[in-house]
């Protein structure tokens, strides 16, 4: 079989495509979407039929990738971690239904929110539904374990995720693939109550799940992605899971670590490969992504045992992502200092685009609000958060898909008028639509500013699942015709917007304004792609 | 054989590209490698790092360790200047001379430049002016490519078969006009080396 160059979200791709998936679902979130994107690529995929086109959000993928495991087929959904906020409730209830077709849910975790709001650890989730989980520590192993992931979700009889964090799904290496598998045949669960979660059916659902548990444990200890690396020097054992055993081996020449090493990949813990570690070295060292999962396992409680060091104790930051010098640190390895860079180095944050429509919104928006101030201005996730920092200061919040609505209504609520929600289509789309209706259902007097560039633009530039259809939903979800504008930002309507703008803040009751104009990379993208269809 | 390199830039300068380059002519070459890259919010008009990791041996962490990367190729000089910590004591910092100023507090480019020659092993090169004098404008990465490429230990046939791969689709002209670059990147390096 060949290998291909491959970032870590395509090899799971792959893994999936030989997997013998019929179906991936998912929202675009860094590091997750080119998980979707690949597999939209692909020749086999197109061959295959295999369903790949993108969700409305979390909460929908999952739902949809139940339902083609309940149809008997292999399914995948992927998703950013908190993109499983989102989709939580079907998660949680997929481990209680169980499956029928192989169901794997990929989470990629962002530590050190290089693209997130927060830096939550997948892994609770996998603990908290008490499902197996997998934590691959490189490419290969991310292509292998979803392979695996599909065969133990069929023999469970349970779903099955696997995490991975920023670095691995964006870096690429060479990864040999393995034969592929044929999709399932359709067919529906043997036990025709197996999907019925109501209460007398779910209590014996659970109860199976709660029989399984010893099965996942002992498909953790044999699993060949958990290993106990011998070392002969016991005044410390190292437990390593994920891409921290990358790190742990980078600093060691010929990745010959003296100690001994538990290497963690798939879950829950193996306790007897984590006992035996125990058992035969005087100290710990945890070294984890993320939280400190493992950490406060083998800590439990009151730690009235040996020594174990990691995140919590402070041998490693307590937040923030790895690397292979905080893991020498950690090991009491010197390692060499590089070159000082001179003081004058500014920062460099990310911005908007150059003609971007944003800014013309935002300019609009900061000259009409002027007498009431910006802190009203409450708004959401997309590019255009990046109005919160100068030269913009527009809006004053971002803290979940959707929020901007709900969170201006609830200001509303508290005797604010105006208040202002600043929101994207897709996000509206993903989870606006239903605070809306609770804004129309109250009249709360709120302005609801939705910035339609027809895409997923922080991500890339994906299609909307809302594509010229934004007025038609607020007018469906009860706002006053009239009290839904449109206008096309740009500069030189710039007064027109300011009017615009003026006339919707006085407005009491719901308004919304549709800004229209395409995200300028996504324009420039389609022309380039003419031009090249026009040449080949 | 190890090559650690730093390719340091700003979102949308075309530093994934670079990256692209070199890992596919080094794997050509037979070598394994490692590239980590930046997507997402960075993309936008910010700071943007590859790291990209050449070996005969395997690699085992996604990330280059401080003080060991034998090369920092910039695509803009502050971007260079700015991963210095991740440079060996022996390791060479190649860049582009052409500031890409989007924020208000950049420091002075003499400053800045004469910071760069100061160091122990550095070259500046003017990709910008370089590419214009070929007439392939938008190749200022690949001239800044072909200005590493006496560091790589990698064949130029190998780097021109990468650009070939990387470019096809978007035809011959695209092609050749890059390899052009790669050549002139080369050559300005050429009497420094």
């Amino acid at each position: 079989m060949k290998k291909l160059l491959l970032l870590g979200d395509e090899t799971i791709a792959q893994g999936a495509i030989d997997g013998g998936i019929s179906g991936i679902y998912a929202y675009p979130g860094t590091p997750s979407t080119e998980i979707m994107e690949y597999v939209q690529r692909s020749k086999t995929a197109k061959e295959e039929n295999i369903h790949r086109t993108w969700s409305t959000n979390e909460k929908t993928a999952m739902e949809a990738a139940l339902g083609m495991s309940y149809a008997g087929k292999r399914a995948v959904v992927c998703m950013k971690h908190v993109g499983l906020n989102v989709a939580a409730d079907p998660f949680m209830n997929s481990a209680i239904t169980g499956v029928n077709g192989g169901l794997v849910i990929v989470v990629a975790d962002d530590p050190s929110m290089h693209s997130s709001q927060n830096e939550q650890d997948s892994r609770y989730y996998g603990k908290f539904a008490q499902i197996p989980f997998f934590e691959p520590s490189n490419q290969q192993e991310a292509y292998d374990i979803t392979r695996e992931a599909f065969r133990l979700s069929e023999k469970f009889n349970v779903p099955v995720l696997i995490r991975i964090t920023t670095r691995l799904a964006h870096s690429r290496y060479a990864v040999q693939l393995s034969e592929r598998e044929a999709q399932n045949e359709t067919s529906f669960p043997q036990n025709p109550k197996q999907f019925i979660l109501l209460p007398s059916i779910a209590r014996n659902r659970y109860k199976s799940l709660l029989n399984h548990q010893n099965d996942f444990l002992q498909a953790a200890e044999n699993s060949k992605y958990n290993k106990y690396i011998e070392g002969e020097d016991k005044s410390l054992g190292i437990v390593a899971s994920g891409i921290a055993f990358n790190y742990l081996l980078e600093n060691y020449p010929g990745g010959k670590c003296p100690h001994p090493v538990v290497k963690i990949s798939q879950y829950p813990l193996p306790k007897n490969l984590l006992k035996k570690l125990y058992d035969e070295t005087e100290e710990l060292l945890v070294l984890e992504e993320g939280y400190p999962f493992i950490e406060e396992q083998i800590n439990g409680l009151f730690n009235y045992g040996k020594p174990v060091h990691g995140r919590l104790d402070g041998h490693l930051p307590r937040d923030g992502e790895l690397n292979p010098n905080l893991v020498a640190k950690a090991l009491k390895i010197n390692y060499r200092q590089g070159f000082d860079s001179p003081d004058f180095i500014a920062n460099r944050p990310p911005e908007l685009c150059p003609g971007c429509g944003h800014i013309d919104v935002y300019n609009a928006l900061n000259e009409a609000i002027k007498d009431y101030g910006n802190e009203r201005v409450l708004s959401d996730i997309g590019c255009y958060t990046l109005g919160a920092l100068p030269p913009f200061n527009s809006i004053s919040s971002c803290v979940d898909m959707g929020a901007s609505i709900t969170m201006a209504k609830g200001v509303a609520d508290a005797g604010i008028f105006p208040a202002v929600a600043v929101i994207g289509d897709s996000t509206f789309m993903h989870s606006g639509i239903t605070g809306l209706i609770d804004a129309v259902n109250d009249n709360s007097p709120i302005t609801i500013i939705i910035l339609d560039n027809s895409a997923v633009a922080m991500t890339g530039g994906q299609p909307t699942s809302g594509e010229g259809r934004i007025a038609e939903i607020c007018k469906a979800a009860g706002v006053n015709p009239e009290h839904i504008r449109k206008f096309v930002p740009l500069r030189k309507n710039h007064n027109q917007m300011v009017e615009v703008l003026r006339e919707e803040l006085n407005y009491k009751d719901v308004s919304v304004v549709i800004a229209e104009r395409e995200c300028v990379r996504v324009l420039q993208r389609n022309k380039k792609l003419k031009k090249q269809i026009v040449k080949n | 054989m190890k090559k650690d390199i730093v390719i340091a830039g700003v979102g949308g300068q075309g530093i994934l590209t670079v990256a692209a380059a070199i890992g596919l002519a080094a794997m050509e070459e037979g070598y394994s490698i490692k590239q980590s890259e930046v997507h997402g919010m960075s993309q936008r008009g910010g700071a943007v790092i590859s790291h990209l990791r050449i070996s005969d041996k395997e690699i085992y962490s996604d990330l280059i360790p401080e003080g060991t990367a034998d090369l920092i190729l910039g695509v803009e000089p502050m971007e260079a200047v700015r991963y210095l910590s991740f440079l060996k004591s022996d390791g060479w910092l190649i860049t582009n001379s052409k500031p890409f100023i989007n924020i208000p507090d950049y420091p002075e480019h003499e400053k800045l430049l004469s910071f760069i020659n100061f160091l122990p092993h550095s070259i500046i090169v003017d990709a910008e002016d370089i590419a214009k004098k070929i007439k392939a404008p938008k190749s200022s990465n690949i001239v800044m490519v072909g200005a590493a490429s006496p560091f790589l230990d990698i064949k130029k046939e190998n780097l021109e078969k990468a650009i070939e791969l990387l470019f096809k689709s978007k035809g011959e002209n695209i092609v050749k006009s890059n390899i052009e670059a790669l050549n002139a990147g080369l050559e300005a390096v050429s009497h420094k080396v």
